[in-house]
């Protein structure tokens, strides 16, 4: 038989381990070889303090009460953790990126680092978790009830009771001295999280040898015991709909929500890469927890004497086996669920309750605030020790007011929907921008008191409270208000009435109040940098203009941080800037960075509150947002700016593209000219030299004389019409011609080009509109008939009709576009290619062979020259069939016949 | 302000680790609907039998550690652009 002495021995010896180990892992960081205390196994285990004594004891004795309820508990915080992708990433982003020291603080940073919704948060926090801890202390004093009364002397009340004073005394004093080593609560409590993972594997042990003993010790293996399942009293599957998704979404909830939980997820977080790990392995942990809950419960009904309580038969039936080894490591499994969960969350609450009530209202008493004389650090963390006393004093007094008799799980569930009256400011903070201060508090504030009047105090017992009058027809007989159907709806589980009531009325009035109301410059500048985490986060304050003295910061961060992490991140920052010596500038930079090194240490809102007594910059003006939005436009001008000119350089490229396309194919053509040229002098030069000689050497007859000198008279004659083509150019192109402007009609003047084009009969045919041809003219009629000529002379040589049966034709049509005459020459030809098209007007172009061609390729470029110098211009119109030219009038040189006679 | 056009289609690399995240933001929704699943089952004394009902629970949750174990190798948390939320 166990001695109870022994079992005293047992749980010392095994605190005494606990404290070794986590002075060992303290040692260990301190000098630097904590890399293995940093791995993502080790966070995983921390997040096993979700499962507490309530688990531990209470899942078997949920389970023997309502069959498979009990797997919601376990099912929400799976669901939210293989998520982790959806909230809890984002989550610790957050903690990590604004350096968040608690829940209270998340959700009074992300309105505005608001002092008031810190405290709302943290009266929440406190008020449903200090019944959490005494039930711990509750479960911790009847295990240990359980083997006293085993031995020779059976426990008195007032025994039980001094075991839980015993046990909160000594986790007190744990806590003290591991959880407030540091003040900067986001440096991680190594010492704790390895107290916790040791424990978690304790638990986790203990529970799994239970299991195996009751399936193969007792039983006869998995066949065997499900059998057994199938004939107990929970053979059948009665769950209640509304209760299996309502707990499931509670517990859900309240894993993110729960202090601990907040502690051990995002502030005790080294790594976020841990979350991938932690994504499949916490399930997996909390699986395994839950797997023996069903044997354990179903053999205890069947194998204990009926009425033995159902929450102690992970203790009593391998006591009532006689395995009291096995007793032993399942009471130590069950102690490690108490203890590691009252420890991380009297810290969790102690931070919140020091840097939310009590450092705030240290700082409004004292009207200079931090800058006149007091050690800040020494009263935070002295606040900070005399909250985890007082925290663990409160959940003994409940202990001892509650008298130790409720179930166990019935606590638990109402902490639960508690703590998740803080979900909807939570995820409405990390996914909408749109939500404010006002809305937050009210939607807390009404969830707070719809749980407190249907949930928290009915739980006290009915008679002390609520009278039993109270209960049946509501307060002052308002019906309506009754805490067991509100809104006179009745019928509802009591958890479920609270859950959907709460939840529906919090979440209404947050989204409502939000939508109705204003943000604060802070508030909108905090929910931008939370919901946009994963963007590349705006610097949070960089336009606060502060004439704050960097000696008087450093003087108040020397009392928060330490003399020397304070000089350290002076030092630091000052090096950045470029300066020598503890004192940077004080640029927004600088104070946005102190403010958040700070928030470490005392929570946000208070580190802002701190800093602005000095900076004295307290409003964000509607002129300094301005002046961030008047940067960000410039940002956005010069880019579009950059935009612009790339685009004019891509159109500069194709340009010059287009000009260098131009100039190589006019080199080609200047060397064909080159050699056109030489050929077209060449040819007469030699025909009249041959011609002269044989007129030197004489020897023949008149008539032969007279024809060779004819020869050689018509060479020269065309020479000389070549000679006279480019030197008209020449002249054309200088500027030197002389303009003999003179009036005429347009007719004549196409008349007269029609005719000195010396069509021959069988060429040609010109089709005019002789009606539309009553135009003045101003302007060198002699000039302009040149020009007209040549287009003609052109048609007429360079006209070849797409089919040998069409004759060549030649449209002369003169249309008035604007203000400006314009007379098209359009024939029926095969009109030119683009590449032509381009080079047309230019000297020495000629298109087609040479042996066609009579002149040199020079007749258009004269003809531009000759219409520019007019003031018109001719161009190639494309798209009419066959090859156009279009010869420009402008207003001055033509006019209508009618009006000129007016 | 999207002043800058988002990349309208991505490289293999890029587009695999989107539909990773994808599938790890609907893992827990498809956890969820199977879970609810029991709810359909017959209840009272003529109702499923309880060591079934442990089976189906147990099963999906190993399924569902499984899936996120093997979602968790391939996810990556660098290219966290404003894309993220979208592709």
């Amino acid at each position: 038989m166990l001695s109870f002495n022994l079992l005293i021995f047992v749980a010392l010896s095994y605190v005494a381990i606990l404290f070794i180990v986590a002075f060992a892992a303290e040692r260990r960081a301190a000098s630097g070889r904590d890399e293995w205390l940093r791995s993502p196994l080790i966070y995983t285990l921390s997040l096993s303090i979700y499962c507490t004594a309530w688990t531990f004891y209470g899942a078997v004795g949920y389970a023997a009460r309502s069959g498979l309820e009990y797997l919601t508990i376990y099912i929400g915080p799976s669901l939210v953790m293989v998520g982790w992708w959806w909230v809890v990433r984002k989550l610790v982003r957050i903690g990590r990126a604004q350096r968040i020291t608690s829940i209270a603080d998340l959700i009074s940073s992300r309105f505005g680092k608001s002092t008031m919704l810190g405290v709302i948060v943290t009266l929440i926090a406190v008020i449903g978790i200090t019944p959490y801890i005494a039930l711990q202390l509750q479960s911790i004093s009847q295990s240990f009830e359980v083997f006293a009364n085993r031995s020779d002397t059976p426990w008195q009340s007032g025994q039980l009771q001094a075991a839980a004073l015993w046990s909160a005394a000594g986790l007190a004093l744990f806590t003290i001295l591991f959880g407030t080593r540091n003040l900067d609560a986001n440096e991680r409590h190594h010492g704790i999280v390895i107290a916790i993972a040791v424990e978690a594997v304790v638990k986790l042990c203990a529970l799994v040898a239970v299991g195996v003993f009751v399936v193969w010790g007792i039983g006869d293996g998995w066949a065997d015991t499900l059998a057994r399942i199938d004939a107990s009293p929970i053979a059948r599957w009665e769950q209640s709909g509304g209760r299996w998704v309502g707990l499931i979404f509670l517990s859900a909830a309240a894993f993110l929500c729960l202090p601990r939980m907040f502690q051990v997820l995002v502030v005790e977080n080294a790594n976020e890469a841990h979350l991938a790990t932690a994504s499949w392995a916490f399930p997996l942990y909390l699986m395994v927890m839950s797997l023996f809950v069903v044997p354990i419960a179903v053999v205890g009904l069947d194998l204990l004497p009926a009425g033995s309580n159902p929450d102690l038969f992970v203790l009593t039936l391998p006591l009532s086996q006689g395995q009291d080894g096995l007793a032993v490591l399942s009471f130590l499994g069950g102690f490690s669920s108490a203890t590691s969960m009252v420890i991380v969350a009297t810290i969790a609450l102690a931070t919140m309750v020091s840097n939310h009530i009590v450092v705030p209202l240290w700082l409004w008493s004292r009207p200079m605030g931090a800058t006149v004389s007091g050690d800040v650090r020494q009263m935070v963390l002295l606040a900070r020790r005399l909250s985890i006393g007082g925290l663990l004093a409160l959940g003994y007094v409940y202990f001892r007011l509650s008298g130790g008799s409720s179930a166990l799980s019935a606590i638990g569930l109402i902490a639960f929907a508690g703590l998740a009256q803080i979900l909807p400011a939570m995820l409405g903070g990390l996914f909408w921008r749109g939500a404010t201060r006002t809305g937050a508090a009210a939607g807390l504030i009404a969830g707070f008191v719809v749980w407190l009047w249907t949930l928290f105090l009915p739980s006290f017992g009915l008679a002390e409270i609520f009278s039993p009058a109270m209960i049946t027809d509501g307060p002052f007989g308002l019906g309506w208000l009754r805490p067991r159907a509100l809104f006179g709806i009745e019928g509802l589980d009591p958890v479920l009435h609270t859950v959907l009531w709460s939840m529906a009325l919090n979440t209404g009035l947050f989204v409502i109040c939000s939508l109705l109301t204003f943000p604060t410059p802070l508030e909108r500048l905090q929910g931008a940098q939370f919901v946009n985490v994963f963007e590349h986060s705006i610097e949070a304050g960089r336009w606060r203009q502060s004439a704050a003295a960097a000696e008087d910061l450093l003087v108040m961060a020397q009392r928060i941080m330490g003399p020397v992490e304070a000089q350290a991140v002076f030092q630091t920052h000052a090096r950045a800037q470029g300066k020598a010596g503890y004192l940077p500038d004080v640029t927004p930079d600088f104070i946005d960075l102190l403010e958040r090194e700070l928030a470490g240490s005392v929570g946000a809102a208070t580190a802002h509150a701190m800093v602005n007594q000095i900076t004295e910059g307290a409003n964000v003006s509607v002129e300094d947002l301005i002046a961030v939005a008047d940067e960000a436009a410039q940002i956005m001008e010069y880019s579009n700016q950059l935009e612009a000119k790339s685009a004019e350089q891509d159109r500069t490229a194709r340009q010059l593209r287009e000009a260098n396309e131009k100039l190589t194919q006019l080199s080609v053509q200047k060397d064909a000219f080159l050699s056109q040229i030489s050929h077209e002098l060449r040819t007469p030069m030699t025909s009249i030299r041959a011609f002269s000689e044989i007129l030197r050497d004489g020897g023949m007859t008149g008539a032969e004389q007279q024809k060779y000198a004819g020869i050689i008279q018509d060479e020269a004659v065309r020479l000389t019409r070549l000679l006279d083509d480019l030197l008209d150019l020449s002249v054309l192109e200088n500027g030197q011609v002389v303009l003999n402007r003179q009036t005429g009609s347009l007719r004549d003047l196409i008349d007269r080009a029609v005719g000195a084009a010396g069509l021959p009969a069988t060429g040609i045919k010109v089709i005019r509109q002789r009606s539309d041809e009553a135009v003045v003219l101003h302007t060198d009629l002699d000039r302009l008939s040149q020009v007209f000529i040549n287009l003609i002379a052109n048609a007429q040589k360079y006209c070849v009709p797409p089919r040998p049966d069409v004759t060549a034709e030649l449209r002369i049509q003169v249309k008035r576009i604007g203000p400006a005459m314009v007379v098209d020459f359009i024939d029926n030809g095969r009109g030119l290619r683009p590449e032509q098209q381009q080079v047309i007007f230019e000297k020495f172009s000629r298109l087609s062979d040479h042996g066609k061609a009579g002149g040199a390729g020079l007749g258009l470029a004269i003809c531009r020259e000759i219409m520019a110098r007019l003031g018109g211009a001719v161009d190639y119109l494309p798209g009419q069939g066959g090859a156009a030219f279009r010869v420009t009038l402008p207003h001055l040189m033509a006019q209508d016949e009618a009006l000129v006679a007016e | 302000m999207g002043q800058r056009p988002r990349p309208l289609f991505l490289a293999r690399g890029t587009y695999r680790q989107r539909r990773l995240r994808d599938a790890a933001r609907l893992l827990p929704l498809a956890g969820a609907l199977l879970w609810m699943i029991p709810l359909l089952w017959p209840r009272g004394p003529d109702g499923q039998l309880v060591s079934v009902a442990l089976l189906y629970i147990f099963g999906i949750w190993a399924g569902l550690i499984a899936l996120a174990f093997v979602l968790s190798r391939g996810l990556r948390d660098d290219d966290d652009a404003p894309a993220d939320e979208d592709d």
